[in-house]
């Protein structure tokens, strides 16, 4: 038995950068992580779509850039219809590039929602990729309608009062196909996933956890533990739908048979320091109501 | 109280003494302190205030118009893309006759992203029916959020309020600060047509060719009546707090040959470049505009004016170079585009425009030799 | 008009620090103007604040060309940053090091910041808290009185362990 397993997937992945290492993530940025394989599955024919987000900045301050494919910067709530009127002009041009929007949570769940269910209501053939760090990361970490409850941010100091959005079951009600969730803790699995996304015809959406070590106020070396613990306690569950039918990733498989406890993840943030028991139960019961949902719906009842 | 504190903290103090009920709060640099300060005060209580973490600027004008409305006194914040978001509702706050108040943090659009201080973000929505004033220190960021509101609930405007600062220049510089208690400087907010269950009436419904144009008047009448108002809101916070503002801030200007005029910060690096100039035997004289809508008389005299833009309308040219042209036919302007994109302006290079002014021309600087 | 400037990286409290020492010289009755630059203000990115501190009011809002002091608060920033740019012969810089450092045609006044928050444990998500121990430093040089220093700190912090690190800095430099 190979006591490395991943080591022989690992190398499946092509080893071209197309991020080079002179963005201006912060240290331990688990965006930039996931970044580097969505590009390595995409390869150099693809357009990025960045409405503002941390990824705006990653590129670096004009004349230079850190990307090694075109990357079009847009206005915040418009990256999906952008990314719509992108990939009907490669169509027209009978181009096959990618277009893949990579957007951050508030780009996406607020603000960007509307461009959004647009998009794939009208089955824009793109990729579209929320790299979800649970806050306004670009502007300082305010809350938005991805952080969790309980979550402090600078707009929300004594702990978020509402719940999470639901984004994946929104998502879903556009019957796409196909829809997956991925953390860069799990490297391999988010590569395949692109991989999958892209080669489907039509509109794909990824939801990718991103640990981020300013917002969740963790040191930077343990953001890609914590994001092993989002999935190992259940709080982030790893999935692919394609065409409407589901599937629960193998880290996730495992985590369901018997999960870390909630408090094993929360208790590595400064972000949920001081959180009300109240708060962890609603985080408990969410991730139950969660998990129950998905079994049901993989094993064909609902 | 005395302290110190940053122009968007002293923004947000103004507004915790000023007791909106709701407060509508989308985060964008450099405004988001503004209401990250505003969220802890309510978290501690020392606001009442409902806070309403919109998704967007175009929702947190619309929460604002929704909660105004019906009779209550309402704030929000933004820059540069969130206020240009927000365009088609601050057309509708003006129309709508609701006396909000909303910091706005200058800064330019992209693309490029940047965030530093330009004041196109403001220029570009002086059409809207929104009064608009530009600040250049803290006290005086803190001072004119507290008269913003006494001047849009005055029956005679029901116009909301603009209050611009430089991004970063002034949002993020600490200073020193006098809070004070309004007490009734501020005195409870009535709206003539909040919403009356008991006379219910549809707002703002289809209006037709014969009527439209009636209330379109109705708003430039309030602008015209805004002078008076903001005239006597000054001259009681003065009265009250010791401390006055008029239309302008004037620095050396009565025996001045040439003025320096400007909006914001710029007007204050400005005072240095005319102590400068005056020590060569160049009698200049620093005139910084604060009211830019309303649009005030300025007594502007024979002088050679050197007038700088820290924004522009493209295609016709800087927007306060023009506002004084088109009122003053005679005016000598030295039109000169400075500080777009937080363009470093030093009082040297304030120093210069004067030195080498050539009347009648447009210079940008960093552009043109 | 005394002005300062401050290299650090973000998440290492650079700009907090600008903010106390103006609230310090406030508390000395001055005027003090505190500024952060935000280049990209990225958790590790090199961020540079500025602090002007006058008797007059300061109408000045452009960026410090020729600083009185500089402090370095992280001295692996001066690799990639010329922390001496703008500085007068005879100006001062204030690097948090453990060893004496040598830089020409400047005074270099050298303190172990790092190791006076790591013996009192100030330390947060991993990193040592350097803001408050500076002005210490600060005191002990003489830019703002030690009362004001101190109560600066406790006007943005309720942990005595600021105090104590400060107190420790104080007496450590050696000016």
């Amino acid at each position: 038995m190979n006591d490395r397993p991943d080591r022989d997937c690992m190398s499946e992945i092509p080893k071209t950068e197309y991020l080079e290492k002179t963005t201006t993530a912060c240290a331990g940025c688990t965006s930039s992580l996931a970044l580097r394989y969505v590009l390595k599955a995409a390869g150099p024919d693809t357009v990025l779509v960045v409405p503002a987000c941390c990824t705006s900045i990653l590129q670096g301050i004009y004349p230079h850039t850190a990307f090694n494919v075109p990357v079009y910067n847009i206005a915040f709530a418009a990256a999906a219809a952008c990314a719509s009127g992108m990939s009907e002009a490669f169509a027209s041009m009978g181009k096959k590039t990618n277009v893949i929007v990579y957007a951050g949570d508030g780009g996406t769940v607020d603000i960007g929602i509307q461009a959004l269910s647009g998009a794939l209501e009208r089955g824009t053939d793109f990729l579209y990729i929320c790299y979800d760090n649970e806050a306004y990361g670009n502007t300082g970490m305010q809350r938005s309608g991805a952080t969790p409850i309980g979550a402090r941010t600078t707009t929300t100091p004594g702990g978020k009062t509402d719940a999470k959005k639901d984004l994946d079951r929104i998502i879903a009600a556009h019957n796409i196909p196909y829809q997956a969730t991925a953390t860069p803790a799990y490297p391999k699995d988010l590569y395949e996933k692109v991989k999958t996304a892209l080669a489907t015809p039509g509109p794909s959406f990824m939801h990718i956890l991103v640990p981020c070590p300013p917002g969740w106020r963790i040191p930077s070396d343990m953001s890609v533990t914590v994001g092993k613990m989002a999935v190992k306690t259940g709080s982030f569950v790893l999935w692919e739908r394609k065409f409407g039918e589901l599937t629960i990733s193998s880290p996730s498989k495992t985590a369901m048979m018997r999960r870390a406890p909630l408090r094993e993840y929360l208790s590595l943030q400064g972000r949920f320091k001081g959180i009300s028991d109240r708060a962890v139960n609603e985080l408990e019961q969410s991730i139950e109501k969660n998990i129950s949902l998905l079994a049901k719906e993989e094993a064909g009842e609902c | 109280m005395l302290m110190v504190a940053t122009g968007n903290k002293a923004v947000a103090a103004a507004v915790k003494e000023a007791k909106p009920s709701v407060v509508a709060a989308y985060p964008i640099t450099p405004q988001s302190e503004v209401v990250e300060q505003i969220a802890e005060y309510v978290m501690s209580g020392e606001m009442q205030a409902r806070y309403i973490p919109v998704e967007s600027e175009h929702s947190a004008m619309t929460a604002c118009i929704g909660a105004s409305v019906t009779g209550v006194r309402t704030f929000t914040a933004t820059s540069s893309h969130g206020l240009l978001y927000m365009h088609e509702m601050l057309h509708w706050a003006a129309g709508a006759r609701l006396p909000i108040v909303m910091a706005n943090i200058n800064r330019a659009l992209g693309p490029g992203w940047n965030v530093w201080a330009e004041h196109t973000d403001a220029y570009s929505q002086r059409d809207s029916g929104w009064l608009q004033f530009f600040v250049a220190d803290v006290q005086e960021a803190y001072d004119t959020t507290l008269m913003a509101f006494r001047i849009a609930e005055n029956t005679g405007i029901l116009l909301p309020v603009m209050v611009n600062l430089d991004g970063f220049l002034l949002s993020h510089i600490m200073q020193s600060l006098e809070t004070v208690d309004p007490g009734d400087y501020l005195p409870p907010m009535v709206l003539p047509h909040a919403i009356d269950i008991d006379h219910p009436a549809s707002y703002g419904t289809l209006t037709g060719p014969r009527d439209h144009f009636k209330f379109r008047w109705e708003i430039e009448r309030a602008m015209r009546n805004s002078p008076a108002v903001i005239r006597d809101a000054e001259e009681e916070f003065s009265r009250r707090f010791g401390r006055s503002y008029g239309p302008t801030e004037e620095y050396l200007c009565e025996d001045a040959d040439i003025l320096i005029l400007s909006l914001g910060t710029l007007g204050r690096e400005a005072e240095v470049s005319v102590d400068i100039l005056r020590k060569e035997g160049i009698k200049a004289g620093s005139m910084r505009i604060r009211w830019f809508r309303p649009f005030p008389d300025l007594d502007l005299g024979n002088r050679d004016l050197v007038v700088i833009d820290r924004g522009y309308s493209f295609g016709f040219g800087g927007v306060l170079a023009d506002s004084i042209r088109s009122r003053y036919r005679d005016a000598q302007i030295y039109s000169v585009i400075a500080g777009l994109g937080g363009q470093e302006v030093t009082y040297d290079d304030i120093a210069s425009f004067v030195r080498e002014r050539k009347m009648g021309d447009e210079y940008w600087f960093g552009v043109d030799a | 008009m005394f002005e300062i400037r401050i290299h650090s990286r973000g998440g290492q409290g650079g700009v907090t620090a600008a903010s106390l020492i103006a609230t310090a010289a406030f508390l000395d009755k001055k005027h003090a103007t505190a500024a952060p630059f935000y280049g990209a203000e990225r958790r590790g990115a090199p961020v540079t604040s500025f602090v002007r501190i006058d008797c007059e009011p300061i109408k000045i809002y452009s960026q410090i060309r020729s600083p009185d002091l500089v402090i370095v608060l992280d001295a692996s920033i001066m690799e990639t940053v010329d922390v001496l740019q703008g500085m007068q012969p005879g100006g001062t810089v204030l690097i948090n090091s453990p060893h004496p450092v040598d830089l020409p045609g400047v005074n270099v006044l050298t303190i172990d910041l790092t190791g006076v928050a790591l013996a009192v444990d100030l330390v947060v998500s991993g990193s040592p808290i350097l803001n408050t121990p500076v002005l210490g430093a600060l005191a002990k040089m003489g830019v703002i009185s030690r009362d004001s220093a101190e109560n600066a700190i406790r006007s943005m912090f309720a942990d005595e362990r600021n105090i104590r690190a400060a107190e420790a800095a104080y007496t450590e430099l050696v000016v």
